[in-house]
């Protein structure tokens, strides 16, 4: 039956697509503007006008809630941007204004996303209203506020199970879930970036031993052998007093600094025969000089393209394994266990929009912010590599 | 051809290689448990001797490199051992059938096949033909909405995807169940029914990728002088990229899809705990939150073979559609 709706649909965008192609030509004449058009770009316009009156349609609706706050948050969002790119271009010295003029709107969103964050993980005692272990009155005060909803205005995103306020929880997540996430990156870069330019530096049996110990741990998928090393790791933080999050950030540093390290090697590697290394050789300068003063100014631009990827793939599998509860560990506050503790309350959406809103603004808050990071990088890569097709 | 030959025997003899270092790490990294295996089965209470005896049944009286050919051996013969969720139920029940690792995993892991099928099934066509588009019309508007979405979902964790598909598509408009119960015996359609949801969720994470890598792969073609004399002759853009450029370029299309499904194989843990899906992924974090180690083993054994064997066969591939990689100076 949805098959052949979807079917008929099609066929009827079809026909509406070269319907309009001919209407045009009729009308046009003999323009180029219909008269080379293909009927791919034909099928194109008519397929967007019926995606963008399908989403009017929808937005309309009564029970379109959640469409209606995602297209909310995708406006606010893109107009934040667009005034921070247009702000950033006419504040500043000359040279950020030349850069915020060159940027697309995806980057300046990206930018304001990552600047937001920071300020909410640096000031999050101070912006939450209470404390993320802090146990209130009531557990499952519904979002909203709403007291006829079984809301309750003190806590603008209602309580957890154990009546912790959600709304502190998430400010606290930012601390905790991206600030270890950005220890683990800081970790993985120091370990692989400095064995990756001593291989690449030293070369011989270092760069041997080095570089086929990297081939096999990359050999195992990482969130796999992240999990297999975790389970280790917990009997150790039981005998040892030691907590779990420790191990969790040195075992996903070790796992995630094998791909630092293959790109640090590739990248000094091409640096290491330059003339000027041979010179900086000849006259007698030692090792840390020539990884520090020579081959590191000159690695800056892929490295820090690759810093942003790698906090990226480290956010997620840290949010990953306290999703499956072996990451972070109660009962600090953390995105990743939020969604878990909260997944239920998406059964409810038909009933109440606003308690299943919870568990997707903790899961959103690792997308957004994931997201604005690769948009970041990718404006990034594009003006290292001057790519303009 | 003989050349070819040789060079996919050597790659063959590399991951066989490259899959005994993994087992060596493997069961390594499990031997720096502190304690042993006896105590952590029988848990603090337990008599000495039945610690003894549990301890004389896995061999931990022998020395390392020995019991290291006994689970090599015993992984070689499809005797992964038995779960200590099994044995402690054994020791404390006295139950006197026992369940193997194999036997628990075996269902679990067609289960687990299906799904990643699946998964292929929908993403591969659908990313290739995206990818052609894109770069049919490149720079265009759609380009320009293709790249930020899949950019969006290639950046999205796998639960978060998960759980706006499961409120769209299965709370909001019950279209679909959000729970993949699945059992043997049942019906293909039905079972395809409960696999469409973590599928769908699969297929975002992974399009994305293989469908920005057919887009870079034509679009670096299209500059070639051969593009150009098939432009001169007046064919259609459509026909000189599915005609021309696509053949070039399947090479690295086609590694960038094995790799994808090799990356298919870490997403399918989390999808598969959202769903509940009964699968090799359930069946692991499961083992690793009550530390059964045999399990825990075996299946992050299985994950690594089945990876390295996806990695294997994308160099392989790439190697044999390229006539330059074929015939090496």
């Amino acid at each position: 039956m949805i098959v052949l709706t979807i079917l008929a649909g099609v066929a009827g965008l079809l026909a509406a697509a070269w319907a309009f192609r001919a209407i045009g030509r009729a009308a046009a004449g003999g323009r180029p503007r219909f008269r080379d058009m293909s009927f791919g770009e034909a099928f194109g316009w008519v397929f967007a006008a019926a995606a963008l009156a399908f989403g009017v349609w929808l937005y309309l609706q009564e029970g379109a809630v959640f469409f209606r706050w995602a297209v909310q948050g995708f406006v606010i969002f893109s107009v934040a941007a667009w005034v921070f790119r247009t702000l950033g271009r006419h504040v500043g010295t000359e040279a950020t204004r030349k850069l915020f003029r060159q940027m697309p709107l995806t980057a300046a969103f990206g930018i304001l996303v990552i600047l937001i964050y920071a300020v909410v993980a640096i000031f999050a005692g101070v912006i939450a209203p209470y404390g993320q272990e802090q146990v209130l009155a009531n557990a499952n005060v519904v979002a909203g506020g709403n007291p006829a909803l079984g809301g309750d205005p003190a806590f603008p995103l209602g309580t957890d199970q154990i009546g912790r306020d959600i709304l502190s929880r998430l400010i606290y997540g930012a601390q905790n879930t991206v600030g270890i996430a950005f220890a683990t990156t800081c970790l993985a870069f120091a370990l692989g970036g400095t064995f990756g330019f001593l291989a690449a530096t030293l070369g011989g049996w270092l760069d041997q031993v080095l570089s086929r110990f990297v081939d096999v741990l990359m050999a195992i998928p990482s969130l796999i052998f992240a999990l297999l090393l975790m389970t280790i790791a917990s009997v150790w933080a039981n005998q040892l007093g030691v907590p779990l999050t420790v191990f969790m950030v040195v075992i996903i540093a070790v796992i995630d600094s094998t791909r630092v390290y293959r790109l640090a090697r590739a990248v000094a590697g091409n640096i290491v025969v330059m003339d000027y290394i041979e010179a900086a050789k000849l006259r007698g300068e030692g090792l840390g000089y020539l990884i520090f003063k020579e081959i590191l100014p000159n690695a800056t631009a892929p490295l820090l393209a690759e810093f942003g990827l790698r906090f990226c793939f480290v956010f997620l599998t840290i949010a990953s394994l306290s999703f499956l509860g072996v990451g972070i560990q109660p009962p600090a506050a953390d995105w990743g266990t939020m969604v878990r503790d909260l997944a239920q309350f998406i059964n409810y959406a038909q009933f109440a929009p606003q308690a299943a809103i919870t568990p997707l603004l903790a899961a959103g808050a690792i997308a957004l912010l994931t997201v604005a990071v690769n948009f970041v990088v990718d404006w990034m890569l594009f003006r290292s590599s001057g790519l303009k097709e | 051809m003989g050349s070819v030959g040789k060079i996919i025997l050597q790659r063959l003899a590399l991951g066989l290689l490259t899959l005994l270092v993994v087992s060596i790490v493997i069961f390594t990294a499990v031997n720096m448990l502190p304690g042993d295996f006896a105590e952590a089965i029988l848990g603090q209470g337990a008599t000495p001797e039945a610690v003894a005896a549990i301890r004389r049944d896995l061999g931990l009286d022998q020395n390392p490199v020995m019991r290291y050919f006994d689970w090599l051996g015993g992984v070689l013969r499809g005797d992964l051992g038995t779960s200590f969720a099994q044995l402690n139920f054994q020791a404390n029940m006295g139950a006197t059938s026992l369940q193997t690792v194999a036997s628990q995993i075996a269902p679990r892991f067609s289960n687990t096949m299906f799904l990643a099928g699946v998964t292929a099934a929908i993403a591969v066509p659908v990313s290739l033909a995206l990818g052609i588009l894109a770069a049919l019309y490149r720079n265009s508007a759609f380009d320009k909405g293709a790249n930020i979405f899949t950019l969006s979902s290639i950046s999205s964790p796998e639960f978060f995807l998960a759980y706006v598909l499961i409120l769209f598509l299965a709370v909001l408009n019950p279209i679909l169940p959000s729970l993949s119960n699945i059992y043997e015996g049942m019906g293909f359609a039905e079972r395809l029914e409960r696999t469409l949801l973590p599928a769908l969720t699969l297929t975002l994470v992974v399009t994305a990728h293989m469908m920005r890598m057919t887009r870079a792969a034509i679009i670096q073609l299209l500059a070639s002088p051969y593009i150009e004399m098939a432009r001169l002759k007046g064919i259609s853009p459509m026909r000189v990229i599915v005609r021309h450029a696509l053949p070039n370029a399947l090479a690295p299309i086609v590694n960038v899809i094995a790799l994808n499904l090799a990356y298919l194989i870490t997403g399918v843990v989390v999808v598969e705990v959202v769903f509940v899906y009964p699968g090799i992924g359930q069946l692991f974090v499961d083992a690793v939150k009550i530390r059964d180690i045999p399990m825990v083993q075996a299946c992050c054994l299985i994950f690594a073979t089945a990876y390295i064997l996806l990695n294997l066969t994308a160099d392989i591939l790439s190697i044999v559609s390229n006539p330059r990689l074929r015939h090496p100076k």
